[in-house]
């Protein structure tokens, strides 16, 4: 299990992420987004993919999730890219 | 590098967070990043590690993910001794103690708290204790409103039309369950965002199938033989047949397990500084306790230095963030809590964010776009300034707004914009109700200055 929160103030519906895995996000509407909270350990790279591409950076996943899952790895993930709150 | 307290403090110091929630995690996770490697004690009545609330009354409710699979991600380890499951029950501010539920007490040299806002139940508990009877605050309240809309009921009723109620009448639509929708004010959302908008969000009610009766009041629930409820009772006389009733009603602070502590707690909050120090109940702030998230009310300069109590997500991250700066930090190197207020809701295929205070607007002018596609921007204006802004599916403008409220800019706008229709060309009254008549809509509320003061001070429109 992959746990992931969108920041919702900072997401615009770019719909990037319900591009790159279909399988986790979706939108609802014109501009609100839906996602599964706890996604597949299966579904694990195309959310690293989202991650990376979200224009307005508004996915945060598990780091700790994240670095136990070396990169290359079988079935691994590209490292996080950012964080929903920085601010 | 001399060994100051703060030094001390970061090295070996004993820090309690009492909430275990969004803000209590982020304010832990903040803790470590700024260097704090002393004990670490994280206090929380539910028995989970910390969960996202928001998908409990959306994906939760849809079958997008379910109500027990929403813990939040971790930004990082936080080395925490957990006490979960048990609730604080008092503090003893003088000896630094915290008091459990279970009899123990942890000792602290700083303390967070972050104990939030629960549900507000139905006021009759019998009524309220009826099979079918449900709030939505927690996650067993949310697997529990799951399965029974799961179940296929004849007839949810779904009483007070906030932020939580409408996003649960949507839910229940979209699955093709029939819901009516009972709130006392004019409309759903008119106490935070006003008439004006309420107006649009009783259409979006009623073009979806939503049964939506307003300036009613549900006076009574009435059961059936086996303790199940069958049936609500309305002030204008009529009733209603129902099989499940989400009572959505607003929250409640937690701050009961403080009093008589001596901090400067109450119904509306725990009152704190820009810096999140909570303040005692003398006024005077305190060095060691920090507030952060539902339960705090700080002052903010951009709203007339008015008490600030905000029930968003965004704020209890960003509360929690500059508490636990300022927790490890020497006094010059504190920062203010400045930020602002920013939530969404999501409901009938809408996307509805907002900025700033509306409900301290005067005016609103829809200065993009149309109430009736559903598309809009509405920006609030309260003495000659801009205060606050509103989007239906229109959330890019939402950043220009927000930097036109730093700058406290002039409303109405001074210049024109794209896409402005002639329902834009002059301000209306925003139309909130009399703050003396209590809405359900969650979220912001400016208070007085006294941790009992009930009263509203927003202004309505028209005064």
């Amino acid at each position: 299990m992959l746990r992931l929160v969108v920041d919702l103030n900072r997401c615009q519906g770019y719909a990037q992420c319900a591009f790159l895995a279909p399988e986790v996000f979706a939108m609802h509407g014109d501009e609100g987004l839906l996602y599964d909270p706890q996604a597949q350990d299966a579904h694990r790279a195309r959310v690293a993919q989202a991650v990376a591409a979200c224009p307005v950076q508004a996915i945060l996943v598990d780091e700790l999730d994240m670095a136990a899952t070396a990169p290359g790895a079988p079935g691994g993930a590209a490292p996080a890219a950012g964080e929903a709150s920085d601010a | 590098m001399p060994d100051t307290a703060t030094d001390r403090l970061k090295a070996d110091g004993r820090i309690v967070v009492v909430g275990a929630s969004l803000a209590g995690l982020r304010g832990a996770e903040t803790l470590r990043e700024k260097g704090f490697k002393g004990s670490l004690t994280m206090i929380g009545d539910e028995p989970h590690e910390p969960y996202d609330r928001p998908p409990l009354s959306k994906q939760a409710l849809l079958g997008m993910g379910s109500a027990e699979r929403t813990a939040l991600p971790r930004r990082r380890d936080i080395d925490a001794e957990w006490r979960l499951g048990v609730a604080a029950s008092g503090l003893d501010m003088a000896a630094r103690r915290v008091r459990l539920a279970d009899g123990d007490e942890v000792p602290y040299d700083r303390l967070l708290i972050a104990t939030g806002v629960r549900a507000r139940p139905w006021p009759n508990q019998a009524e309220g204790e009826l099979d079918g009877v449900f709030v939505l605050r927690t996650r067993e309240d949310g697997a529990a409103l799951a399965r029974r809309l799961n179940a296929g009921p004849r007839r949810v009723l779904v009483i007070g039309a906030g932020f939580t109620g409408s996003e649960i009448a949507s839910a229940c639509r979209e699955r093709g369950v029939e819901v009516t929708v009972a709130e006392r004010a004019d409309a759903p959302l008119v106490g935070a965002l006003g008439g004006v908008i309420g107006a649009v969000a009783a259409e979006l009610h009623r073009e979806n199938g939503v049964d939506l009766r307003t300036g009613v009041m549900v006076t009574a629930l009435e059961g059936d033989a086996t303790g199940r409820v069958r049936a609500a009772h309305f002030s204008d006389s009529t009733s209603l047949e129902c099989d499940v009733v989400v009572v959505s009603l607003g929250a409640q602070r937690n701050t009961e397990w403080l009093s008589g502590s001596g901090l400067g707690a109450g119904p509306r909050g725990i009152a704190c500084d820009a810096g999140c120090r909570a303040f005692d109940i003398r006024g005077i702030v305190t060095d060691d306790i920090f507030v952060a998230g539902d339960v705090a009310r700080s002052p903010h300069p951009l709203f007339g230095y008015q008490f600030l109590s905000l029930e968003h997500w965004g704020n209890a991250v960003s509360q929690a963030e500059t508490a636990a700066h300022n927790m490890l930090s020497e006094s010059t190197e504190r920062r203010p809590h400045i930020w602002v207020p920013a939530f969404w809701s999501s409901q009938f295929g809408v996307s509805i964010k907002s900025v700033g205070v509306p409900s301290m607007g005067t005016e609103i002018m829809i200065t993009q776009g149309s109430r009736a596609e559903r598309r809009f921007t509405g920006v609030y204006g309260y003495q000659g300034r801009v205060i606050g802004a509103v989007t239906f599916d229109n959330s890019r403008w939402l950043q220009f707004y927000q930097q036109q409220i730093e700058a406290t800019a002039p409303f109405p706008p001074p210049f024109p914009t794209v896409d402005r229709r002639p329902e834009g060309q002059k301000p209306l009254p925003a139309d909130f109700p009399d703050p003396s008549l209590p809405t359900h809509g969650p979220t912001v509320t400016l208070s007085g200055y006294s941790p009992a003061d009930r009263r509203m001070t927003f202004h309505p429109a028209g005064h």
